[in-house]
């Protein structure tokens, strides 16, 4: 069996964000960039599925510029075989990206694909299931439990009412929740294995997709502050505050 | 023009937020309609079709949709879409899961998580876990659109009159089974519409001790949340988790008990009208969103908290 996992490069979940003052973006200058978070959630839950025995090969990809490729080389840092890196220069959304991808998956023949359930950049919590519907693929979204069965898996998802399992037969798509597995650090001696791993680099121009932005980002800007508030010294004197001042009690 | 919403439900009764969405649906286009997919759920159809913003209810039943895969939903709401400008949803983990297999087959780049419609094209959005907001406009002729529930009031549940149109099934997929869901039932209110949320956090360090929060949500009639922390430390179940991959609130009254206020909490909470820190660290990053922040050893505030709730005459409920 064969993995696909997907990792996007976005701004490290530590860093807090600024706002450009001339409202176009974030800013990104000398700025921590890391892999989106359940991404790495996704490789490592390829990675244990390999080292049970029940896969043999793991494909990580990316899209994105040139500095996308270090989350490549992380993943192969941690136990994925191969990586291909989708050369694409600027914002894409995930439907562009759900349409490359679908041309990698063409290429690969993957039986399982594997990717955060969001990125914590744009939020948009999209590009697993649009690749699911381009390609006919059954989806799991928001994984927090994988069981791989003989031709199916069995899933269990977050949901807002608590949790949900479903049976998804393979091939299937998995968007991973941070609570899915704790993931690796790569250790020194796979890092520099990692340097040797082969990546392939295409141009997100010669697989034929559009990825012309459909959505205009007209401004960004800060959301509205809350106004300071207050220490108080005592538990009586929050409740008196809560009671009387912000009348919620 | 006209803008059609899936309604989110459980066959039975409709989920609070479709009225939300309801709302947010009807400035798009006062032209709304609503798309009830489900089994047996005629009864979601006739409350929706008295929903005075809804112009008709389109009522799809079978079986099949009796657990919302969204491979089963989605062939029948293509079919639908021929007839509208705008599909919409609300951004929950039922939206979330849904809409971006419709969008992607409608080749429509998906708007998510809107809080603000501005036109029928541009819609304010938060990005980076609500650390920007971002004022998109949407090229694609026809628009699909999820929606943040809190952002928007409920429409009024009474008073229209709606037609009710029934529409055939769709096949059924042999790719996904759903074999159960794990419901944690609760007599409190629902986290996404409570008035006063009591969260814990990591400093509560054990499931056990939870039981101080209860009590004082008890007395203020309150939902319990939690930071992602305690959920994954196991000290509560992953349905009551505030933050930028859980739930969003938006309550008159939030309090923070031993939380120290990770953006990605943040994310989850900071709309809220009051906030309460309780953090034995004065600097923990909490405090830069509270109201009233209280630097104390939670063990010791909680229970003179609920010493003090029973002290007073009254309570808002």
């Amino acid at each position: 069996m064969k993995i696909l996992v997907a990792v996007k490069r976005v701004i490290d979940y530590n860093v807090q964000v600024r706002v450009k003052e001339d409202g176009t973006g974030v800013v990104t200058e000398n700025v921590k960039m890391s892999t989106n978070p359940p991404d790495d959630n996704a490789v490592e839950e390829a990675v244990k599925i390999k080292e049970s025995g029940k896969a043999t090969e793991i494909v990580a990809v990316t899209v994105g510029d040139d500095k996308a490729q270090e989350t490549v080389r992380k993943a192969l840092a941690v136990g994925c075989d191969k990586g291909i890196h989708v050369k694409v220069d600027g914002i894409i959304e995930p439907l562009a990206v759900s349409k490359i991808l679908q041309k990698i998956v063409d290429k690969e023949k993957p039986d399982l694909i594997f990717m955060g359930k969001q990125a914590i950049d744009d939020d948009c919590n999209q590009t697993g299931q649009m690749l699911a519907a381009l390609l006919n693929w059954p989806q799991a979204t928001f994984a927090s439990k994988i069981e791989v069965k003989d031709k199916s898996l069995e899933v269990t998802r977050e949901v807002d009412e608590g949790l949900e399992t479903i049976e998804v037969n393979i091939p299937a798509i998995v968007t991973c929740d941070l609570r899915l597995n704790e993931p690796r650090y790569a250790s020194l001696p796979n890092i520099m294995k990692a340097k040797k791993k082969p990546i392939e680099q295409i141009n997100a121009s010669d697989l034929g997709v559009d990825t012309k932005q459909r959505i205009e980002q007209i401004k960004v800007e800060e959301p509205p502050k809350r106004k300071a508030g207050i220490k108080v010294a005592n538990v009586e004197e929050l409740v008196q505050k809560l009671k009387n001042e912000a009348k919620v009690i | 023009m006209s803008v059609l919403l899936i309604a989110e439900h459980n066959n039975k009764e409709v989920k609070p937020f479709t009225f939300n969405a309801i709302t947010a649906a009807s400035q798009i286009d006062q032209d709304l309609h609503v798309l009830v997919i489900g089994n047996k759920a005629d009864e979601v159809s006739k409350s929706i079709s008295q929903v005075p913003n809804v112009k008709k209810v389109i009522h799809i039943d079978n079986e099949i949709y009796e657990n919302f895969l969204p491979e089963n939903f989605t062939p029948v709401i293509i079919k639908q879409a021929e007839n509208y400008s705008h599909i919409v949803c609300s951004a929950n983990t039922f939206g979330k899961n849904l809409m971006p297999r419709v969008a992607a087959l409608l080749d429509t780049s998906q708007v998510s998580d809107i809080i603000k419609v501005i036109s029928t094209d541009t819609f304010l959005r938060p990005i980076y876990a609500g650390n920007a907001f971002a004022t998109v406009k949407s090229t694609d002729q026809k628009k699909c659109v999820t929606i943040r529930p809190t952002s928007f009031d409920p429409a009024a549940t009474s008073g229209g009159s709606a037609e009710i149109v029934k529409v055939e099934p769709s096949e059924a997929t042999s790719l996904t089974k759903f074999i159960k869901r794990e419901e944690v039932k609760s007599d409190r209110p629902e986290l996404g519409t409570a008035r006063v949320v009591i969260s814990g956090g990591r400093g509560m360090q054990s499931g056990d001790n939870f039981k101080l929060i209860t009590a004082i949500a008890d007395k203020l009639n309150a939902a319990i949340g939690a930071s992602r922390a305690a959920v994954d430390a196991g000290y509560i179940t992953n349905d009551h988790q505030v933050g930028q991959t859980g739930k969003v609130v938006v309550p008159d009254l939030y309090i923070a008990v031993g939380i120290s206020g990770a953006i990605q909490h943040l994310a989850g909470m900071k709309e809220s009208k009051v906030i309460v820190a309780i953090n034995k660290d004065g600097e923990a990053p909490i405090f830069s969103v509270a109201d009233y922040g209280l630097e104390a050893d939670l063990f010791e505030a909680l229970p003179q908290f609920l010493e003090e709730l029973n002290k007073l005459n009254t309570i808002q409920k």
